[in-house]
């Protein structure tokens, strides 16, 4: 337990800053479109890993991750257009004092999330899983029209002029931080409780497991990633329009996590880099039909995942784990 | 006074639909335990059989057009639903209840998504023909019955008291009523649970596509994503009354209705939606049980 504690920290010293140099070395997002398209995988990747909190480790579903993402976004878009476009902080220099404010704003973004989570799983939580999916996706609806109805945030027609300070380093920093708290998480005694929850939440409460108390943790947690990931992707499009959060982005998450398996963290980044770049290899066939399949897509990846593979591609397994499966077999999924 | 009981009749005649629809969910919740997603998606379609039924098939411009027209929508979706349950929710009959409600939320999904292409119905949306011509029948002391309303108000209430006298006073009631309260124990008893979950997603169907085929009388615009909205919140209405009951279906559907109309007619239309959420989220902190429900200990 000590060395694999131990592996985490040096992932975390060793890996972050190689994810750092990779983002510094790179063409930048603005220049080169492969490069664009790999920030918003980046971005997907950090939206998945968070869901895979709550729907894989925990075994809840939640239809509103673009609720959340929505929160942290506006939060943090405002931050940056009142506060980092007009003020700078003393003794710093200007993109000094930017990368600053832009942290704390991604952190703003995170926590207004984290409330919104805290608010919207104290009740839902308390019951059993399938109300989850609908106060999410309720709550995700209210907000898509608050946010349309409200001037101060752009209402339909977007907040426009945030700075433009999500760069592809900032991206990967909140990938590769999503990815090893989610397996950091899975590590530790307390995902150790989730996975009992996932498994049998009566069993789990049964052996004095607090149930609703780690489920609102776990979904909190989650929030916060998905309101950083909302905030990266405002600071990055440098516009933010109530049509980014649609149900449709909250679907497309859902199916990241099925897709790569439910209980895997390396599964839900897979399946988000996949997804990324599918409708980009579908561009050629909208170009020529005219006719936006993602939908259709999405839909019959998810029910032909569910009736014929439902562990997905990775099932619980994690890329990271392959070597060591040989020696401890995992369990089969139980019926 | 009078504005106030006009918005209860409007009230009424809004939830009536709300209430067919929310007879769906819970009778498949029932008896399946889940939410069936599809459900608003065929109250969706159940619209647009009407709406084709009515433009395509001259036989059907003799009288008594809205009833062929009704009942033909209301057979189409009873077969769908259980098409949709015997080839999405069967094979996952075992499976964790998780899966059951992604692939409801897939086949929701994939039914939407087909019918936004262009060569199914567009994803523009489309007008109900005037099946019924819309006047005002009475005017009491300033308050108005619309034609539209009093059809909407009767269909529904026949319907109900149809299902009712179904589900309390027949074999096959008993049944459903037996598969609600323990489906293993049931099938012990000689009850063929499949033959029964088919026959309540039939039910059920026929209900959501009588619900399509009256919201398009009243509100003619119809499109491929209309069954969202209105489904969640007839889903609502179901938690509200108790999920699983089919009274409690019948009196949540009645007052969101009322609530919603009530809430634009006295404060703002441009929160209309978020109105029945507000709703759910205080019934799942208060009484999550809702309130017909009685509170279900789990079984191990």
């Amino acid at each position: 337990m000590k060395g694999r504690a131990a592996s985490g920290w040096a992932w975390a010293f060793l890996g972050l800053p190689l994810f750092g140099l990779l983002g510094w070395l790179l063409p930048s997002h603005t220049e080169s479109y492969f490069m664009y398209v790999v920030g918003l995988a980046g971005i997907n990747v950090i939206l998945a890993v968070s869901l895979h909190i709550v729907c894989g480790l925990t075994g809840q579903f939640s239809l509103g991750h673009a609720g959340f993402m929505a929160v942290g976004g506006y939060t943090a878009a405002l931050f940056g257009t009142k506060v980092i476009a007009e003020y700078k902080l003393l003794y710093l220099s200007e993109p000094a004092s930017d990368t600053i404010l832009f942290l704390f704003a991604t952190l703003l973004g995170g926590t207004a999330a984290a409330i919104a989570g805290l608010l919207v799983g104290l009740p839902s939580l308390r019951l059993r899983g399938d109300y989850l999916a609908i106060v999410t996706l309720g709550f995700a609806e209210i907000i898509r029209v608050v946010i349309e109805n409200v001037e101060t945030l752009g209402a339909a027609t977007g907040l426009v002029g945030i700075p433009p300070l999500t760069n592809l380093f900032w991206i990967f920093f909140w990938a590769g931080t999503t990815v090893l708290y989610a397996k950091r998480l899975q590590e530790s005694t307390h995902g150790r409780a989730l996975l009992a929850i996932r498994e049998d939440e009566i069993a789990a409460e049964a052996v004095g497991v607090d149930t609703t108390g780690y489920k609102v943790r776990a979904f909190v947690a989650s929030s916060f990633f998905a309101g950083v990931a909302g905030a990266l992707l405002g600071y990055y499009l440098t516009i933010l329009t109530p049509k980014d959060f649609i149900f449709l982005r909250s679907v497309e998450v859902v199916v990241m996590v099925v897709l790569g398996g439910m209980g895997s963290a390396s599964g839900a980044v897979l399946a988000a880099i996949l997804l990324t770049a599918l409708p980009e290899a579908l561009r050629p066939l909208r170009e020529h039909t005219g006719v936006d399949l993602r939908m259709v897509i999405y839909a019959a990846l998810l029910l032909a995942m569910m009736l014929l593979r439902p562990h997905g591609m990775l099932g619980r397994r994690e890329l990271w784990s392959l070597r060591r499966r040989k020696t401890a077999p995992q369990p089969e999924v139980a019926p | 006074m009078t504005e106030f009981l006009q918005h209860l009749v409007n009230g009424l005649s809004l939830g009536s639909v709300y209430a067919l629809i929310a007879l769906g969910y819970t009778m498949v919740y029932g008896v399946l335990q889940l939410i069936n997603f599809a459900h608003a998606e065929i109250f969706m379609l159940g619209a647009f059989a009407g709406y084709y039924a009515a433009s395509w098939l001259p036989a059907f411009s003799r009288e008594p057009r809205f009833l062929v027209i009704l009942s033909l929508a209301m057979a189409v979706c009873a077969f769908l639903g259980v098409v949709i349950e015997r080839f999405a929710y069967r094979p996952l009959r075992d499976s964790p209840r998780l899966n059951a409600l992604i692939t409801a939320m897939g086949v929701s999904m994939l039914i939407q998504a087909i019918g936004q292409l262009p060569f199914f119905m567009g994803p523009s949306p489309r007008f109900f023909p005037e099946l019924i011509p819309n006047v005002t029948l009475a005017s009491i002391g300033g308050v108005a019955l619309g034609s539209l309303q009093a059809v909407t108000l009767a269909a529904a209430l026949v319907l109900m008291v149809g299902l009712h006298r179904l589900v309390f006073h027949t074999r096959l009631g008993t049944a459903m009523r037996a598969v609600s309260f323990d489906g293993k124990t049931a099938a012990l008893m000689g009850i063929d649970t499949n033959r029964v979950i088919a026959l309540t997603f039939m039910v059920g169907s026929a209900l959501a596509a009588a619900a399509g085929i009256l919201v398009g009388l009243s509100y003619p615009r119809i499109e491929p994503t209309m069954g969202v909205l209105l489904g969640l919140k007839a889903f609502v209405a179901a938690v509200l009354g108790g999920i699983g009951n089919i009274r409690g279906a019948m009196v949540g559907g009645m007052t969101i209705g009322l609530v919603e109309t009530m809430a634009v007619g006295y404060g703002s239309s441009s929160y209309r939606d978020a109105v029945s959420f507000g709703i759910l989220i205080l019934v799942l902190v208060f009484k999550p049980s809702g309130i017909f429900g009685r509170a279900v200990t789990e079984k191990v």
